[in-house]
């Protein structure tokens, strides 16, 4: 599990790299106002690190409940013309997006 | 093998991804379906939109404990669902769901023949992920995605890196391959993408005192026993070339990913995506651990099919299955199962085994489908198998009455009455054919009473004449005891003579 990265100071150039990564056009201004909240926002990350947790198991799930599972059955989907109504750019019936390296999941 | 003095030793692990044949979606209702319109098989779930919470499919869960049972892996008492970031627009939530560190089923293994060894593989893992949509890059200008094949429940089973060549990781797919579809949980179709490979590969080499381990190069998504099979080799002959050219050995970082191009027949290096080993992998806090009760895993595991590598093992000492003929009667389960039906019914097993092999794999080639997709019942099998045992009919006229059986719903008893397909066991008609045959052939006769060298091939002869003259009717026992007796009855007279 990776740890997060808190002592490191998110400087506007990391923003910008992330932003990025995650297709978000910033600009610089709102990146170096990011970059100011995300470091608050890892200190009190930081505070919570140090919070003492020795022998107290990890949380995965904030709700106390196993098992919730559904039987295998099929429900309708919402149709193509719904599916793509947000969608910015359509070609056919698929999303156009910038092209991109293939997947790989 | 060994080159120039130099020792090479592949290590290859195999990763697997095998596409559960769920009816619905790993976290939502929407149909799995192949080749349907772009986008129509797609909710809020499955799209990624804000707010929509995902509900983990009950089948896709057993389908994974069922392959984890039968690779022998410790089925997990708790798996959580983690969420792996992935910044690609074919899983648009920007993360996929998969299982990090509590995986559904672990440290197993598989044991197969290969190469007349019985090879053991360990298996690290199996976690159920979900798959990712498509990317469509057809049109160099933009990427057309079609996201109804994201969410689809993917179980990727991982090895330990056991395998030592190219001929027995490709023997080890297709018995996974093989087994995926008998316990009934994949369709596995290659085609269609169903069933993936990615080997990992290094070696291994000696030169003297010296050991060196090159870096290891992990083969994305190859869809076909024969592209596994070709990368495999392809990069061990490319690693030891480059070893020689570069001495680079594997370092913490130096891994490598790979793509196989199917037309110049070589992997070639993927364009490596930005930061795409920092999966800042996380619990996922909308989907509630899942906890198998040992009590329901242990009814799973009772309703585990026999499966194909002991089947064989037995099919080859019950039936008497030639061992290389065995997998043709193995491989497809409705089969293997129809044949256990109709030995249930009471068939002779060897005899089964034999028509099996023979006319039915016939008629089923020719018919283009499988013995068991000739539809008949399995008492109809068994039916033909015990004519041929009583002596009731020769192995040719069962062949003959095995090609009428599929059209004609009547025991084949009757359908060889009626066409004069029984052999006789008369002993006053078949004692009739005898005396014809001898009386025509009386070199013959005197070849078997006065030289017993040409006793033998003297009474087939005439054994032969007794089935031409009977159009193949006269029993066999019955009619070499009647040659016998008559040979005899007319050696005294000769003796004396
Ligand atoms: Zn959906």
């Amino acid at each position: 599990m990776s740890q997060p990265t808190t002592s490191a100071k998110i400087d506007a150039a990391r923003v910008a790299h992330v932003a990025k990564l995650a297709r978000l056009s910033l600009s610089a201004a709102e990146c170096e106002r990011y970059a100011v909240q995300l470091t608050q926002i890892l200190s009190y990350a930081e505070r919570l690190r140090r919070a003492p947790t020795e022998g107290v198991s990890p949380l995965s799930n904030p709700n106390d409940v196993v098992n919730v599972t559904r039987t295998d059955e099929v429900a309708p989907s919402i149709g193509v013309a719904a599916a793509l109504a947000n969608a910015p750019q359509k070609h056919g019936s698929s999303f156009r997006v910038p092209a991109v390296l293939e997947g790989g999941a | 093998m060994s080159i120039d003095g130099v020792d090479i030793q592949p290590i290859i692990g195999l990763e697997i991804h095998v596409q559960l044949a769920t009816k619905s979606k790993l976290w939502c209702g929407c149909a799995l379906e192949f080749g349907a319109e772009p986008n129509s098989r797609t909710c809020p779930v499955c799209l990624g939109l804000p707010g929509a919470l995902p509900v983990l499919n009950q089948a896709a869960i057993e389908h994974s404990i069922r392959v984890g049972l039968a690779l022998h892996c410790r089925i997990a008492t708790r798996a959580k669902w983690d969420r792996k970031s992935y910044w690609y627009p074919d899983l648009p939530k920007n993360y996929q769901i998969s299982q990090f560190d509590q995986p559904l089923c672990s440290d197993g293994h598989f044991e197969f023949k290969h190469a007349d060894r019985i090879r053991k593989v360990r298996i690290r893992r199996a976690h159920l992920e979900e798959d990712a949509g498509k990317n469509d890059h057809e049109n160099a200008a933009f990427s057309a995605i079609d996201l109804n094949r994201a969410g689809t429940p993917l179980l990727e089973i991982v090895t330990e890196p056991d395998f030592t060549g190219a001929d027995e990781t490709r023997e080890f797919a297709v018995q996974l391959h093989r087994l995926v579809r008998y316990l009934g949980v994949s369709h596995a179709n290659m085609q269609q993408g169903q069933m993936r490979f990615e080997p990992n590969i290094n070696l291994r080499i000696r030169r003297g005192s010296e050991t060196f381990v090159t870096p290891i190069v992990e083969v994305k998504n190859l869809n076909s026993f024969k592209s596994l099979h070709a990368a495999i080799e392809f990069e061990i002959d490319r690693q030891a070339r480059e070893w020689r050219e570069t001495g680079e050995t594997l370092t913490r970082g130096n891994k490598r990913n790979r793509g196989w191009d199917d037309v110049k027949l070589m992997t070639l290096p993927q364009r490596e995506k930005e930061e795409s080993e920092d999966y800042r992998y996380f619990p996922d806090p909308d989907l509630a651990p899942y906890e198998p009760s040992p009590a329901w895993v242990s009814a799973v595991r009772e309703d585990m099919p026999e499966l194909p590598v002991p089947r064989t093992e037995r099919f080859i000492s019950e039936y008497k299955l030639p061992e290389q003929d065995a997998p043709a009667l193995v491989d497809d389960r409705a089969t293997a199962d129809l044949l256990d039906e109709a030995a249930a019914c009471g068939g002779d097993k060897a005899t089964l085994g034999k028509q099996f092999l023979s006319f039915w794999s016939m008629h089923a080639n020719a018919r283009q489908t499988s013995i068991a997709g000739l539809a008949l019942a399995p008492q109809r099998f068994a039916q033909l198998a015990n004519l041929v045992v009583e002596g009731a009919v020769n192995a040719t006229a069962a062949a003959q009455l095995s090609e009428a059986l599929l059209s004609d719903d009547r025991d084949p008893r009757e359908i060889a009455q009626e066409r004069g397909w029984m052999q006789s066991r008369n002993a006053d008609e078949i004692a009739a054919w005898v005396n014809a045959a001898l009386a025509a052939n009386p070199q013959a006769v005197a070849d078997a009473l006065g030289n017993p060298k040409k006793l033998q091939a003297a009474r087939g002869f005439l054994t032969g004449q007794v089935m031409k003259i009977s159009g193949g009717k006269a029993d066999p026992k019955v009619t070499g005891e009647l040659i016998q007796k008559a040979l005899s009855g007319a050696s005294a007279p000769n003796a004396a003579s």
